[in-house]
């Protein structure tokens, strides 16, 4: 299954990730990181529908939250 | 299960000094995947301006040249007629280009100097702490412009790409965006396009790239984007204008 892996500690908080992801399955983390940033963190299986995401739903490695990513925090593997 | 998409080679692993949310990440990205993908690493050289990109040889893993305010171009044209082997390209922002630098872009353009020019435009002064720049919108509220930029007290917003596109030295210019996926991948195709041009010898090339700046448009950066392409793609339509 496709997925994405986040550098919480490079992510600035831009939250632009979160309003192109499709499935919306990226989502600002609770925790800050060293920075003191708020992070973005994704969401897989269970937590995903916790957080609200539609059921069903997957990361299809569309790569738009890379693309769109000012910081090169995001890493697609499919 | 591969890895699909990872920052490309040319680009420094190490954090940027950007804003949250500013299109300088991007772009500088997409320079150097571009750089990547045509395998010119050994053969580039980089003309950086003085503004927020001040300091991008820092995260490019190429050569670079950092030139005085408003210069590069000049700077671009001395390394490129030395070195026509090597293909040089310089990185400007709104303020570089556009303002202090405006007679030495209109005359490198005039003398079609074969160079690639990548050109950020957001509409507002970012290193000097948010004043109108001559990209800014009518109406925009900056730092010197409080109650928003009036036509009659400050003009109108230049259009470099439109001013440039009629003198007979320029090949091409093209004016892309980052405000969505799909645009950042357009944006890519045409600073490729602009690197073959200048390796096949065709001429001055320019790609101006619309940017956010969240800080000192006072936006949040999900409404910077918002803003850019509802708002600022008015005044600066995309598309290929030369």
């Amino acid at each position: 299954m496709p997925k994405i892996t986040i550098d919480r500690e490079r992510c600035k908080g831009c939250q632009l990730c979160v309003i192109y992801c499709p499935k919306g399955l990226i989502k600002p983390e609770s925790r800050l990181n060293k920075k003191g940033i708020q992070p973005v963190m994704f969401l897989e299986g269970a937590a995903a529908k916790r957080r609200g995401a539609a059921s069903g739903s997957n990361c299809t490695g569309c790569k738009f939250c890379a693309l769109i990513c000012p910081d090169g925090a995001v890493e697609v593997y499919r | 299960m591969d890895k699909i998409f990872t920052k490309p080679k040319s680009l420094r692993d190490i954090p940027t000094h950007y804003c949250p949310g500013c299109g300088h990440g991007v772009a500088h990205r997409l320079v150097c995947e571009v750089v990547d993908e045509l395998d010119i690493r050994e053969k580039v050289i980089g003309v950086t301006p003085i503004g927020c990109a001040v300091i991008a040889y820092d995260y490019w893993e190429f050569d670079c040249c950092e030139a005085a305010h408003g210069r590069a171009l000049a700077v671009a044209t001395g390394i490129k007629r030395m070195r026509p082997h090597n293909l040089v390209f310089t990185y400007q922002g709104d303020g570089d280009l556009a303002a202090i630098g405006t007679a030495e872009t209109i005359h490198a353009a005039n003398r079609g100097e074969n160079l690639t020019v990548i050109f950020i435009n957001n509409a507002v002064y970012g290193m000097t702490g948010g004043q109108m720049a001559p990209t800014t919108l009518l109406e925009q509220k900056t730092a010197t412009t409080p109650l928003g930029r009036c036509a009659k007290l400050e003009g109108y917003p230049l259009k470099i790409s439109e001013l440039l596109s009629c003198l007979p030295g320029v090949y091409s210019i093209e004016r892309v965006s980052t405000d969505s996926p799909a645009k950042v991948l357009s944006a890519k195709k045409a600073i490729k396009q602009a690197f073959i041009n200048q390796m096949e010898g065709k001429g001055f090339s320019l790609v101006e790239i619309l940017s956010a700046c969240p800080t000192y448009l006072g936006l949040k950066p999900i409404d910077s984007v918002k803003w850019m392409a509802e708002t600022m793609t008015k005044e600066f339509p995309l598309g290929k204008i030369k």
